[in-house]
């Protein structure tokens, strides 16, 4: 018998031992009452705030409903679906926005586990480092955004004086806003990736990396083949969360620059929604970013159980 | 195949010190172990030869020449650990090419397949080859990491209580196995271990350690018959020695508190007269016959098939002897006991040094 399945039977017979009624008994309540307590109002706030409008909205993008009239609405089938995936507009939003996310969760996955890979080891102040490069994750996007917004300035900005740059432009040259943008979300959440990975490398055991060394085997071969494969699945969950942020992300490109190349989905969304009151067409527009955004996180989750079951 | 050699090594960490002065010589081609309780410093030994600790003070020498600055890929050592340590979400077949295909030197993929299937062979996990090993029990997990010690050729198998983690009867499968491995290969093996029997059964040589310092090395013959002191007779053999505090008076041991009196056969020597002696007697050199000098209660009997094991209580001393299993005793019986004299090892009383050791 190994050492687990010794404790899982010392476990198993402990837990026997206690009656559980006897238990309930002495807090006063049953065991059901105290797991209701628990359950309900969580059960009640996910209807009331996420299911019910999620439903209502559905409800919506099958009519022409505008919130700023008080016209009853009008049932019009799949139209205002059609009427989205037909217009090149959208079509641009979301090219935009798949842009946006590769550059800057790309960005995130490799400043993240880079500097979580410099920081896999000890030295001086590493409590006191780690927590500094947490910081700008901390913050507030909106103020973010606009801190960087001054930081990009042509005339006046830190960025251009420290790069020599001139008076380049960032935010408002049409090609470039977008990856500014991008530069700033890396630089806000890559201590998210950081952070995953570090728990991640930390969890890989020390003995495997020793036998790798009596092994004989390169640093680099030890890092394909051990560190990687071992971190991978955590590496993977950051990818997911970071992609799902990512798709939906509004305040940054909307603080920081009004070009239409930096025009995500979300931002055209909030224009329907509340600039022109096209209530009923922006209900289906949510839908068809969350039935992307699901089917993106499948794909991911899809892989996530096979690295794992390798 | 190497000759390994530690000179005057010592090894601290932080405020403790893991390694006192540590002397230690390994033949080419020979079968050690290193024998002590937990924290004795066994592993640390056995790390600092493999280059994963750099000692404090002191030279390691392999093959003669000084290795304290090589690392552990330079000293082409194999270890194999007690946890194991495969690479997870590899198959069986891709850890043991692992150090083949890691390895510096290129190794020709032919070369490769072939070595796999020779340890595999060896092992008896050729069956095993194609399955992950968080699949694997206990002891195929184990064959598995010695099997990716021995696909290369290493100067020398440094062996951390390989086998403590299994359960007995494979532990004893593969305490054959292992010896007879040593023996195909030829090879140089230090091998650490707590277990007594695997030392006394496995070893060309044993060292025993105490605390960091090296008490004696000798063949399992030697350390069982002729310990350095009280600490090496109480470490070998199961049950251990009788060790009974007593003195010497006109050539015969005398036996505290409650004394009871033994013949010496001439061991005595030189020993002055009154000094404090412990007495030393192995379980199975205690014989109970009727008409024995020594009367006894039998306190316990444990009966092991082949033999007996008898505790006796005489005086105040409680003493363990062998006795043959058709031996008919019954507990809190009196039986009446004599130890063979020749056979009596004399430990001195304050340092708990063997006399013959010219203590």
């Amino acid at each position: 018998m190994t050492d687990v399945e010794r404790n899982r039977v010392v476990t198993t017979v402990a837990l026997e031992r206690l009656d559980p009624r006897s238990r309930a008994a002495a807090r006063g309540w049953s065991d059901l009452t105290i797991r209701n307590m628990f359950i309900i109002p969580t059960i009640v706030f996910l209807i009331v705030f996420n299911i019910f409008p999620l439903l209502y909205s559905l409800g919506y993008s099958f009519t022409d409903f505008r919130a700023s009239v008080s016209a009853p609405a009008n049932f019009v089938g799949l139209d205002n679906y059609q009427r989205l995936l037909s217009d090149p507009n959208i079509w641009r939003n979301f090219t935009v926005t798949a842009k946006y996310v590769i550059v800057s969760v790309g960005g995130q996955m490799i400043v993240g586990f880079g500097v979580a890979l410099l920081l896999n080891r000890s030295f001086p102040f590493k409590g006191f480092v780690t927590t500094l490069l947490l910081l700008p994750m901390m913050m507030s996007m909106a103020v973010v955004g606009l801190f960087w917004k001054l930081l990009y300035d042509p005339s006046w900005g830190i960025i251009n004086y420290a790069l020599g740059l001139g008076r380049f432009d960032w935010l408002s040259n049409p090609d470039m806003a977008l990856y500014a943008v991008a530069i700033t979300d890396i630089w806000m959440w890559s201590p998210f990736v950081m952070l995953l990975s570090l728990a991640g490398l930390s969890a890989v055991p020390k003995h495997l990396y020793e036998a790798a060394a009596i092994d004989r085997a390169s640093n680099w071969y030890t890092f394909t083949h051990i560190t990687l494969p071992l971190v991978s699945p955590l590496l993977l969950i950051a990818l997911i969360f970071r992609t799902m942020e990512a798709f939906k992300s509004f305040d940054l490109p909307f603080i920081m620059s009004g070009q239409p190349t930096t025009e995500v989905v979300a931002i055209r969304l909030y224009k329907m929604a509340f600039q022109e009151w096209q209530t009923g067409l922006s209900c289906a527009l949510a839908y068809i970013m969350l039935i992307v955004v699901i089917a993106i996180t499948n794909i991911y989750v899809k892989y996530l159980n096979r690295v794992k079951e390798r | 195949m190497a000759h390994i050699e530690l000179k005057h090594v010592t090894k601290r960490f932080g405020a403790t010190t893991a390694l006192r002065n540590l002397d230690l010589e390994i033949a080419d081609g020979e079968f050690f172990v290193l024998l002590g309780e937990t924290g004795a410093g066994k592993t640390t030994t056995l790390r600092l030869i493999a280059g994963l600790e750099k000692p404090t003070e002191g030279q390691i020498l392999i093959d003669g020449a000084d290795v304290s600055d090589w690392g552990p890929a330079e000293r082409d050592v194999a270890l194999v650990l007690q946890q194991y340590s495969l690479y997870p979400r590899y198959t069986v077949r891709e850890n043991l090419e692992f150090p083949l295909k890691a390895k510096i030197r290129h190794v020709e993929p032919e070369e490769i397949t072939n070595q796999v299937a020779r340890a595999a062979k060896i092992l008896r996990i050729e069956h095993l080859l194609d399955r992950k090993t968080d699949r694997l029990s206990g002891g195929e997990m184990q064959r598995v990491s010695i099997g990716r010690a021995i696909v290369r050729k290493p100067r020398v198998f440094l062996m951390d209580e390989p086998l403590s983690a299994l359960d007995a009867k494979l532990r004893e499968a593969l305490r054959t196995e292992l010896k007879n491995l040593q023996m195909t290969l030829g090879a140089t093996f230090l091998f650490v271990t707590h277990d007594q029997i695997e030392a006394m059964s496995m070893g060309d040589k044993i060292g025993v350690l105490d605390r960091g310092r090296l008490v004696q090395t000798g063949t399992p013959y030697e350390i069982y018959n002729n310990p350095r002191n009280t600490f090496v007779a109480r470490s070998v053999g199961s049950p251990p020695m009788n060790l009974l505090d007593g003195r010497l008076v006109e050539g015969r041991a005398v036996v505290a508190p409650k004394r009871f009196e033994l013949p010496l056969n001439g061991q005595a020597g030189a020993v002055s007269e009154g000094r404090p002696l412990v007495f030393g007697i192995r379980p199975e050199d205690l014989t109970v016959e009727t008409g024995a000098p020594v009367e006894a209660t039998v306190h316990d009997v444990e009966n092991h098939g082949v033999e007996k094991i008898l505790t006796l209580r005489a005086g105040d001393a409680m003493l363990h002897a062998t006795v043959s299993a058709r031996t008919h005793v019954a507990v809190d019986e009196t039986v009446r006991f004599a130890w063979n004299p020749e056979k009596v090892v004399l430990f001195d009383g304050a340092s708990g040094l063997s006399l013959r050791h010219g203590g």
